[in-house]
Parts: C-alpha cells; sequence; structure tokens
C-alpha cells in the first residue's frame, strides 16, 4: 500500500492511507497513514457502524493536511469487543461417521452437494432481507459453485465452465464464492445476526462438509507435480489458522 | 488488532520478510485544505464491479500476477462489487456484511454531502495487494493521470 502511495505522490498525487500492520508502514515510510489496530479484512473497523467507519476516514483524511511529513499516525481505538456471542452455529448436514478417508471422496463429495441445498433457502432469505450478495466473482451460481469444486474430489481437473479463465484459477474464484455463500446463509439463520466474523470461519472450517473438502483437495495437491497446484494447495485455499484443524493431516504427511 | 507477534506465527514470518523496494526519495505533494479536495479511494482488497473481470491465481508459468486494477464507478452501489482478492489469509466476513467496512463509498459520500471534503472523484479503484506492489508501478503511473483527468488532489490507500 506505502508502496502504491510513493507511485502516486512521484506523479503528483497527494495520498493518505489506512495501515494495518504498523510494521510495514515504519518500513516503507509513506508520505501520510493512519495505523489503525483492526483486524485484517476490516480496515474501517466495525461493520454497520456508519458513525466509526466515519470517525477512521475523517482521521485519515485530516492527515492531507499534515503540514510536513512522513506522517504515521495511530487511530486511538480498538474495535468494540463482541458482546453478543450467537448459540453455536449448526452444521447442516450430519455425517454418520466422520469422514476422514481420503479414499472415501465420493461420499464427501455428496455431502458437499447436499450440504449447499441445504443452505440455499437461507441463502436466498438472506439476499432478499440485504438485498444484496458478496457471492459472484466465479459467475457461477451456488449449486453450479458446490457442484465445480466437488468435481475436482474425482482426481482430475475438470473443465473450465469459463472458457477464458483457467479451471485452476475459477476453482479458486468458486472456493471464496462458496465460502462467502456459506456465511452469507447461516447469518440469516435464527440468532445469528450478530455471529462474529470468527464464528462464521470457525464453523465453515471445523463444522461443514465444505470445509472438509478443501482440507481433502488440499491434502491430495500438496504433493502435486504442478508448482501452480502446489502453491495453491500450500498458500492459497486453507488459512493458515486453520492448517491444524485438517481431518487429513495425517493422511498426506 | 493487528501486530504481527499477534498473527499466526508462518503467517507473521512471511509478511516480516515480504520484500519491498527501497526508495533514495520521500515525494510529498500538498493541496489545498480537505473541504475543498477531489477524493478518489484505491483499495487492494481484489475488489470489482459483479460483471467485470476477477483477479485470477497464476496458473502457469507464463501467466503473471495481476498487477492491473479495476475501475469503480463513484455511483456504484454495495451489489455491484464482489471480491476476488487471492489470500485466504483475512477476514471477509465483514465486507460480507457491509461493503462500508473494506471500501468506505457511502461515507465519503456523505462526507462530500456535509462540506467535510471538497467532492468525491467520479472514479475509485481496485488492486489485488496480494501482488507484489513493485509490479502495479506502471499501473499506478498510468493510473496518476487518470486521476488528474478526473481532478482528484486526495488519494486514500486502503489496504484489506
Amino acid at each position: 500500500m506505502g508502496v502504491l502511495a510513493h507511485y502516486l505522490e512521484e506523479e503528483g498525487i497527494p495520498t493518505t492511507q489506512i495501515s494495518l500492520i504498523r510494521e510495514h508502514t515504519e518500513k516503507i515510510k509513506p508520505p501520510r497513514a493512519l495505523w489503525v489496530p483492526f483486524e485484517l479484512g476490516r480496515p474501517f473497523g466495525v461493520p454497520g457502524d456508519a458513525d466509526w467507519q466515519t470517525r477512521v476516514l475523517r482521521a485519515v483524511l485530516e492527515l492531507l493536511e499534515a503540514s510536513s511529513g512522513p506522517v504515521l499516525a495511530d487511530f486511538p481505538d480498538d474495535t468494540p469487543a463482541a458482546t453478543d456471542e450467537p448459540a453455536a452455529l449448526a452444521c447442516p448436514v450430519n455425517f454418520p461417521a466422520p469422514i476422514t478417508d481420503l479414499n472415501d471422496m465420493e461420499r464427501l463429495g455428496e455431502a458437499l452437494q447436499n450440504e449447499v441445498r441445504e443452505l440455499r433457502s437461507w441463502y436466498d432469505l438472506a439476499v432478499t432481507k440485504s438485498g444484496r450478495t458478496t457471492v459472484g466473482a466465479s459467475g457461477l451460481d451456488p449449486q453450479a459453485i458446490g457442484t465445480f469444486v466437488g468435481a475436482f474430489l474425482g482426481g482430475g481437473i475438470p473443465a473450465s465452465p469459463q472458457d477464458d479463465i483457467p479451471a485452476l484459477a475459477m476453482f479458486k474464484l468458486a472456493v471464496e464464492d462458496l465460502k462467502a455463500y456459506y456465511s452469507e446463509a447461516v447469518a440469516a439463520q435464527p440468532g445469528q445476526k450478530t455471529a462474529t466474523g470468527t464464528t462464521l470461519t470457525n464453523w465453515f472450517w471445523r463444522e461443514t462438509a465444505a470445509g472438509k473438502v478443501l482440507f481433502a483437495l488440499q491434502a491430495l495437491w500438496k504433493t502435486s507435480d504442478d508448482r501452480n497446484t502446489r502453491f495453491l494447495a500450500r498458500v492459497l485455499m486453507v488459512p493458515r489458522t486453520y492448517a491444524a484443524d485438517s481431518p487429513y493431516v495425517e493422511a498426506s504427511a | 488488532m493487528v501486530r504481527l507477534d499477534q498473527l499466526e506465527e508462518s503467517f507473521a514470518t512471511a509478511l516480516r520478510n515480504m520484500a519491498y523496494p527501497e526508495f533514495d526519495n520521500r515525494p510529498w505533494v500538498e493541496g489545498p485544505p480537505l473541504d475543498r479536495r477531489r477524493v478518489a479511494i484505491i483499495s487492494t482488497a481484489g475488489l470489482h464491479r459483479r460483471d467485470d473481470s476477477p483477479f485470477t491465481i497464476q496458473t502457469s508459468p507464463s501467466e503473471e500476477w495481476p498487477s492491473d486494477y479495476r475501475v469503480i464507478p463513484g455511483n456504484s452501489a454495495a451489489n455491484d462489487l464482489v471480491m476476488s482478492h487471492i489470500s485466504p489469509q483475512f477476514d471477509r466476513t465483514g465486507f460480507q456484511q457491509d461493503w462500508n467496512v473494506v471500501f468506505p463509498l457511502d461515507r465519503l459520500r456523505e462526507l462530500a454531502q456535509a462540506g467535510v471534503i471538497g467532492s468525491m472523484a467520479d472514479f475509485h479503484y481496485s488492486f489485488m495487494g496480494a501482488t507484489d506492489a513493485r509490479l502495479m508501478e506502471p499501473s499506478a503511473r498510468r493510473l496518476a493521470s487518470l486521476l488528474k483527468q478526473d481532478q482528484v488532489n486526495g488519494v486514500v490507500l486502503v489496504p484489506v
């Protein structure tokens, strides 16, 4: 971010910026930066709190009037701690027995399709209520997303549903869409309106068949001969915080 | 709270070891008071209009990391934007609940209406921040002339 600021200022454009990782900003020294103590992914702090977001935006804008720099200011407040933790989220699909065998991918694929179907009415409700969805980067509808992601469990690389985007790149887009679909759907369920990001993310990676599908593909692709497939599996699929939750760690070792 | 020592260890190490260019100058451009500034937001969250091309991962050695940007018109609404940042390491549920937590176009519009800033730019932009920022240099320099055409004299850069 600070590097972009440097290029733009060199071209005569005044910049100010949010800093999420203070150590980076201290090294790059962009002209004006406001460090905020918020979670990665939330540079303006609190969803649904316009006053809070405006305070942050005004603070970062006001740095444009600094008389000299580089300026690295600190936003004084951290986001309020979540006080209204929701009830435990329900897993849409009950497994008769945990699927932890990489040879049992057919059953895992079926569980994924069932789960996507089960969540559909909650997702539709969420979209109707908010008038918005963040599912859409892949251009596929939710059922097609589930089918496409599940097809990789067969061991091969299925054809890309879009001619101009290679299958693995489509897979990555579909995975993020799938995660968004799950989060939006489950947040519409009773008692989940105030579910925190951590609750939703824990649920996805620890409770759902979709999470297990991604762990399984990660295990299968970690040792791929193809460099890009290996990189996808090792770096781009599973948040590092959840790596130890994979039921397939031993299987892939 | 994001301090490197509070993040998962291997992720913190990766961030700590990230390579940066060494600059031998410190450009500093000034402008008029805030209430006469025309402001654009530039995000690195990999945002784009729903029907625009997504940012995609490299799938063959001949492909390059996406170092270009997507255009976001100032009259965009929340449902117009989706995110195709390639990293799984940050929270996306905040953006799912409220786009302003990542890309505060509604808040900027309000500040323009209240006269806190002079005006809002006609166009805003997003890069995809997992790409090495040095590769974005040609796009960033071209973008600077577009910002000038839009009379922008204040840019808010927003990481994710």
